[in-house]
């Protein structure tokens, strides 16, 4: 990755011709360095610079677009088609396989094999099998890598979401887009470089905690933010009512010649951080609705992910990812709330799937239409997946085995990557753990995962911990 | 029972063995003083020991399961063998220098794969130190600290040895103490660092008025000794124990906790010494008559993340729960990490994995579940203050009354017995069926605060059977009301039936509905239609789940009646509650009660057919019993005393709850291989300190209280050591020793380890007194000094590790916030009650469940309160607080992260609390005695930052009031809407134009940089 030049000096330019502030602020911002409190020394010019001058190894990819599909989805009605559950269903499983295994909901009760309750059909050129809920999807077989023999530590939605995010089950750790920005920075001037959005439908709505996008001990910069589709997107972006944007100016600018006029004697380097900081406020306050007004977006586009745009629908919001992409957002994340399908898993993967479906092939046909999608990651897949085992007429939650796939920035597409077991419980060939699938994504960015570390409690800190992970080369090109 | 700990001093052999480094804690006499040399004397801990255990101790350190090559380099006696690893005073011939030295990536260490590696200057480093004999030093936190010679123990002022100390450490290091603070900072400081608040002007005039030499330590006991001080130390500790007031996990529910945070402050306050502050929060339920308070304090123990989600494994639970809380005892107390020996032998430091679980071992005995309903974490306890106490005596003492009324009523009526039994004869003959109807619509027997989920109807809205309303119910799957805890008098016998009237619509009947009684729990059922009601279902019928048959029919009132014996509800048995289930559909719920054949219950109708004269004694006192007690007047008293206890009920849940200890049997412990929850074959531990530590002294299973007492142990060199140097951190903005979250081999060493000694001794010396410490700390120069400094000192000692200089830092968020409802004159100091919830936007909670809420700000005097009071939401933090760098509380926070970002400015410049306080703070601008434009801005400008502005600064904030003025005057729909931010008033004798401009003018104020920072 080649050094870019600094945005800043465009947009320091912009802002200080904008607001008479130039005699007094240029110099010292330029050159002011700042001595942090975790002892990393950045510019302090930067809200959203990383700590790495430079990737470790050239990336394939600059951003990546996590479609969290929260809840679980059952893989056995998704993209691991096991004909073998049909033959067996209605029959109990073989203890062989379930004994001893950690169980949620369906602790203490008979194990049953549930069918597919879903056709599979092979699509594209590769014929990959994806079931028949997915039409829009299916016609991305072509670009995509599915992982069929993903793996996960945590039954329980919270903690597996945690472990998803963090490669921990503990709380406080930071959060895998928070490590992205931490090396990498942001490649926004003027939107936090990770971006979280949420919709929901479909089964029930678990909870989501911001935990998920924390940045841990990392420093807070680093954090997730969370659009709103209700009300103001960004907290505290919209100015006080009464208060139009030349009054809000006014008071910028007097906060930042104080500021300024009190650096003298304070001598405080923390001040040209505030006024960056004020500055890059500023800026979001029109980056931020400007971003989220979709009214400049043409019809074909909004028929292509069938949204309305700013409904906070799922669809909604992977339109609001492209934008966020071409914006130089470095993470964006965008949650479903409604695969958790306990009960009624064929009518309500095949709910939750057309919420999804439609959208998610628009974003992907749509990067790609605009040449972005070759340095784009774009993950789709949940926490864990579901049991082969009935719950009734549903799947309870598994971790031994599950689907996600990935595809962009040269991931080899029409592949899949492992297997699980016959009863699609166990992944046993290629496994896939979380934590490969995190050295996988930084090593997409060019961050070496043993490389990327933090000092923390005395201790070095990194995405994949202790436990050794691999780059699974297998799904790249 | 005498317990007695011999932790210190006391080395068994077996750990003497595994840890032969330590043994030097034991043979060397004394702390060796660390000079800061420059004659190229290698010490092993100022200079060696986190570079080896960085690059060398992962496979040549502690943990057994990497050890590669069986060498440990941490161990003198393994590393100088005739191996000639290391071979003292000859580097040429160890083969440790050969290795780092080498350039074949085969023998190289530490090897490529590490990739950490060796720079120049380390390895010229480690050669020096073995030409130089290779001597190893005890780690320095695990040895007693030891008081510097230079200065008397007893009569040595602490802030003179702190100077003196600095100061000798300066000289050696050629650097010189910058000057001391001016006395507007000082003051500003202090009152941040102790009160969490800025001074007022009048305040800082008194200060700078005060000419004598006192006026430091007049200034420093007035702050200590504001109840504000509690509230600010508070902040400190909850970030620490993770105090918060939802559970953390999946739906995060809330939780109450507030008063142990009260317990916090108030102890703060009331300087109670640390050491009885830490064994009331660890062993609080274990103390001898353990007071209310102290079982408060005992809340620690459980203020981990606990859950509710659905399929979770209660033994998973149990396992997490264990484990945060052996990080959190050993952060919070011993400032050492521990977490790591989880999983396996820690790398860095001697705590063994059998260490860890024995540490968790002493909370075995908690009365816990791993996974919990119903928005409980019993044990709880209810902890009424002081308004609540006094409304319950005055209800006891009224129903004291009631009490002695009813006994003489009950004389007056004994005459009486003798017609009533003839009354009753007759009605005998008479009568053979009565119903007893609970929900009659006269005379409930069933109070409304008794009746849960109940959605009524009338006669226009809907089928009514009796009287003026009916309850509907419907749903599209389950759903029930009830009524429970209600005070029946007659207990259940062997003819009683219940009886209920539904009305099935006819359109969209339920597919199922229920009965259900309570006794003391519900399991007694009885189902009418499909088994769609999973509330006790078994394939079989039993008394949890008695089948009925078909629905009753559609369209029209039916009775429904279930036999006592059917449902399992024996003789004797008191039904107190009855709940009305059903599956989907509509119904219509009315009249339910029970039905007894007869007048009065059948042992007392026999003992009336016997004359008066023979009736054998205990039946007679029955029926007497029985008629004093059923008398229409005393049936009233009686409605009156369960009015009050009802109230009084109320009032008592009107206290606070909160999480308390609470000891039980223990449960087994085991070492969990891996970390793994699910395998068993670990072996049984039990409650022991690390090993490496010593060993505990005590007759039978080591309790909580022993662990407390040997962290309270004089000579415990890691709690005060942990303590005192977070004090310092508080005060400075660094630990002496920089890592003030762990003081074990990963952490830096001491910049001035004398000083940390000789703090930490003294606080021991002093009785732990937290308020002599901290007085004592500020009174020093050193604190004193200020934070601006030579370009030539910040390039020495960037990080200020010399203490030649303050360090300036951000106020936490509490104080931002707090300083800016202070500054307007909108702050209400109260201390302590259920948290509080500022102003927040809409929607925030969006992603929550279980159940799914809407935030409701305060709208009262709670919206005005200090941020230590806000609702901690762990999952979602109040947005301003997070954007501040408050911590989410679901791990142990030493230190928060100090940012300065974009967020942070749009909170201040937007967020309705700063644009309330600041029209607020304009109201105060404009009544200010001030006249002047520029007056008024310098009387504002002083209220925010205790200085007077510059010219240019004045200039500055007038052109802004001008602007805005002629802005708002032309716009004065503008200022109106600006005005109506929040809920405070706008005073009538303010122009609302005027107080728009200024209120632009006090919203440069409350976002300047000074203004949230502490220099």
């Amino acid at each position: 990755m080649s050094e870019r030049p600094t945005p800043w000096t465009w947009s320091r330019r912009t802002f200080l011709r904008r607001t008479g502030l130039g005699s007094i602020a240029l110099g010292s911002l330029l050159t002011a360095e700042s001595l942090r409190a975790d002892d990393q020394p950045v510019n302090a010019e930067s809200g959203t610079r990383g700590v790495l001058r430079e990737p470790h190894f050239p990336p394939r990819v600059k951003r990546v677009i996590h479609l969290c599909m929260a809840g679980g989805p059952s893989h056995l009605e998704t993209f691991d088609y096991k004909p073998t559950l049909a033959k067996m269903h209605g029959k109990p499983m073989p203890e062989s396989i379930t004994a001893g295994q950690p169980i949620a909901q369906l602790q203490g009760q008979a194990l049953n094999v549930l069918g597919p309750q879903h056709g599979f059909k092979p699509f594209g050129q590769s014929g990959l099998q994806i079931a028949e809920v997915f039409p829009k999807i299916g016609e991305l077989a072509d670009q995509m890598c599915v992982i069929k023999s993903m793996h996960t530590e945590q039954i329980n939605h919270d903690p597996a979401h945690t472990f998803f995010n963090t490669g921990t089950a503990i709380s406080g750790r930071p959060s895998m887009g928070s490590w992205v920005l931490y090396g990498l920075g942001s490649e926004s001037e003027d939107l936090p470089g990770f971006i979280v959005l949420t919709s929901e439908g479909g089964g029930q709505g678990q909870p989501i905690s911001s935990r998920q996008w924390h940045s841990g001990f990392l420093p807070s910069r680093y954090q997730g933010v969370q659009l709103h589709s209700t009300g103001s997107p960004v907290h505290y972006v919209g100015n006080p009512p009464g208060i139009g944007r030349q009054q809000q100016s006014d008071v910028v600018e007097a906060v930042s010649r104080i500021n300024q006029r009190r650096q003298a004697e304070l001598q405080d380097p923390e001040i040209s951080t505030r006024l960056a900081a004020y500055e890059m406020a500023f800026r979001m306050q029109a980056s931020v609705p400007s971003l989220t007004d979709m009214s400049d977006e043409p019809s074909h586009i909004v028929e292509q992910y069938g949204c309305t745009p700013g409904d906070g629908s799922f669809a909604s919001n992977c339109l609001l990812a492209r934008r966020l992409a071409e914006r130089g957002v470095r993470f964006i994340q965008l949650y479903h709330r409604g695969w958790d399908h306990h009960g009624g898993v064929k009518a309500g993967v095949a709910y939750t799937a057309n919420l999804v479906d439609r959208a998610t092939a628009a974003l992907v046909t749509d990067l790609q239409a605009r040449d972005m999608l070759k340095d784009t990651l774009i993950v789709w897949g949940g926490e864990f997946g579901r049991t082969p085992m009935a719950q009734g007429d549903g799947r309870d939650h598994h971790i031994k085995g599950y689907s996600l796939w990935v595809a962009g920035g040269g991931i080899r597409g029409g592949t899949t990557y492992g297997e699980t077991d016959e009863f699609g419980y166990n992944a046993v060939e290629n496994k896939v753990h979380v934590r490969d699938f995190h050295a996988t994504m930084l090593h997409m960015l060019g961050l070496d995962h043993q490389r990327l570390t933090h000092k923390f409690m005395g201790l070095d800190f990194r995405l994949t911990g202790v436990e050794e992970a691999h780059v699974i080369s297998g799904i790249l090109g | 029972m005498v317990r007695r700990n011999a932790g210190f001093g006391l080395l068994t052999i077996r750990s003497a063995i595994r840890l032969g480094l330590l043994l030097l804690v034991f043979r060397v006499a004394h702390f060796p003083v660390v000079v800061m040399a420059d004659d190229g004397e290698v010490r092993f801990n100022r200079d060696l020991r986190q570079l080896l255990t960085d690059r060398c101790f992962p496979c040549h350190g502690p943990d057994e399961k990497t050890l590669e090559a069986g060498l440990r380099l941490d161990l003198r006696e393994n590393a100088v063998s005739e191996t000639g690893v290391i071979v003292p005073h000859d580097s040429e011939k160890s083969e440790l220098i050969r290795r780092i030295f080498s350039a074949d990536a085969e023998r190289m260490m530490p090897p490529p794969s590490l990739n950490k590696p060796l720079t120049d200057g380390e390895k010229d480093l480690i050669r020096r130190w073995i030409d130089q004999g290779a001597e190893y030093e005890p780690h320095w936190a695990y040895v007693a600290p030891e008081w510097p010679a230079a200065f008397d123990r007893n009569s040595a002022k602490l802030p003179e040895v702190i100077d003196a100390l600095v100061e000798s450490n300066l000289t050696r290091n050629d650097a010189q103490s910058a000057a001391l603070a001016d006395p507007v900072t000082l003051i500003r400081r202090l009152s941040f660092d102790l009160t969490g608040l800025p001074p007022t002007t009048s305040e800082v005039d008194e200060f700078l008025n005060d000419s004598s030499p006192q006026r430091v330590e007049r200034l420093v006991d007035r702050l200590l000794a504001s109840p504000r001080f509690g509230e600010r130390m508070a902040i400190y500790w909850l970030d620490l124990v993770r105090y918060a007031d939802t559970v953390g996990y999946h739906g995060d529910q809330n939780i109450s906790h507030s008063p142990y945070r009260d317990y916090v402050i108030k102890a703060f306050n009331d300087n109670m010494s640390y050491d009885r502050f830490v064994r009331e929060q660890l062993a609080g339920d274990l103390l001898p008559n353990a007071t209310i308070e102290q079982l408060v304090a005992s809340g620690y123990n459980r203020m981990n993340q606990t859950t509710e989600e659905g399929g979770s494994q209660a033994k998973e639970y149990l396992a997490i729960y264990f484990a945060d809380r052996v990080r959190n005892v050993s952060q919070v107390f011993l400032g050492s990490t521990i977490g790591c020996a989880q999983c396996h032998d820690h790398k860095y430091d001697p705590f063994s994995t059998v260490d860890f679980y024995s540490l968790g071992a002493f909370f075995a005995d908690l009365e816990e579940v791993g996974v919990y309903d119903n928005r409980g974490r019993p044990p709880m306890i209810r902890v009424p203050d002081a308004a609540i106490q006094q409304r319950l005596a005055e209800l006891d003492a009224q129903r004291k009354k009631l009490e002695s009324q009813l006994l003489s009523l009950q004389e007056t009526l004994r005459p009486g017995q003798e017609s009533w039994e003839e009354k009753i004869r007759q009605q005998l003959r008479e009568v053979t069926e009565q119903e007893l109807d609970w929900l009659d619509e006269a005379s409930a027997v069933v109070p409304e605060d008794r009746r849960q989920g109940w959605d009524y109807v009338t006669a226009e809205q809907g089928p009514v059977y009796r009287g003026t309303r009916s309850r509907k119910q419907t749903a599209g799957g389950l759903v029930q009301h009830l009524f429970q805890g209600v005070e029946t008098t007659d207990p259940v016998d062997a003819e009683t039936r219940f009886f209920a009237w539904v009305y099935l619509d006819a359109a969209q009947p339920p597919t199922a509905i229920m009965l259900q009684f309570n006794d003391g729990n519900w399991e007694h059922r009885k189902v009418w239609g499909s088994d769609d009601i999973v509330y006790g279902r078994t394939p079989e019928n039993r008394p949890a789940y008695q089948r009925a048959g078909a629905l009753p029919p559609l369209g029209q009132w039916v009775r429904l009646e279930v036999t006592a014996a059917e449902v399992g509800l024996g003789a004797g048995s008191k039904v107190n509650g009855m709940a009305f289930t059903q599956y989907g559909g509509t119904a219509y719920w009315d009249d339910a009660g029970r039905v007894t054949n007869q007048v009065v219950p059948r042992r007392l109708a026999d003992a009336l057919q016997i004359p008066r004269a023979d009736r054998p004694e205990d039946q007679a006192n029955d029926l007497t019993d029985y008629y004093l007690n059923h008398a229409p007047e005393v049936m009233e008293l009686r409605a009156e005393m369960t009015r009050i206890d009802s109230q009084r009920k109320s009032v008592e849940e009107s206290a606070p709850l909160t999480v308390v200890s609470k000891s039980v049997a223990p449960r087994t412990i085991r070492v969990l291989p891996r970390g793994n929850w699910m395998d068993d074959s670990g072996n049984v531990v039990e409650p022991a300190i690390p090993e490496f530590m010593g060993r505990l002294e005590t007759t039978g299973r080591a309790t909580r209280l022993d662990l407390a007492n040997w962290i309270c142990n004089d000579q415990n060199p890691l709690t005060s050591r942990t303590f005192v140097n977070r004090v310092w951190s508080l005060l400075f903005g660094r630990g002496i020793c920089s890592s003030v979250e762990d003081l074990g081999g990963q952490g830096t060493y001491p910049a001035q380890p004398e000083l940390l000694d000789a703090l930490a001794i003294r606080f021991v010396d002093s009785g732990w007194d937290v308020k002599n410490l901290i007085r004592e700390i500020v009174l020093s120069r050193t604190y004193q000094r200020a934070s601006l400094t030579s370009e030539d000192l910040r390039k020495r000692d960037p990080y200020n590790d010399w203490f030649a200089r303050q360090q300036s830092h951000p106020l936490l968020a509490e104080m931002v916030r707090d300083s800016a409802l202070f500054i307007s004159g909108l702050l209400v100091e109260q201390i302590g009650g259920p948290s509080t919830h500022p102003y927040q936007p809409a929607g925030y909670y969006a992603q929550l469940n279980f159940p799914k809420r809407e935030y409701q700000a305060d709208m009262n005097s709670n919206q005005y309160r200090r941020g230590v009071y806000t609702h901690w939401q762990r999952t979602f933090l109040h947005p301003m607080l997070k954007a501040f760098d408050a911590p989410s509380r679901e791990e142990c926070t030493v230190q928060r992260a100090r940012s300065n970002t974009p967020i942070q400015a749009l909170t201040l410049l937007n967020d309705p609390t700063f644009v309330e306080a600041a029209r607020a703070f304009a109201a105060r601008v404009m009544q200010s005695p001030e006249v002047e434009t520029k007056g008024k801005i310098r009387w504002a400008y002083r209220q925010a930052v205790s200085r007077e502005p510059d010219p240019e600064i004045v200039q500055t904030l007038e052109e802004v009031f001008a602007s805005h003025l002629v802005y708002f005057g032309e716009h004065p729909a503008a200022a109106q809407e600006l005005l109506r931010v929040g809920m405070v008033p706008v005073p009538s004798e303010c122009d609302p134009v005027e107080l728009a401009a200024w209120t632009s003018v006090t919203r440069v104020l409350l976002n300047l940089h000074e203004v949230i920072t502490r220099y």
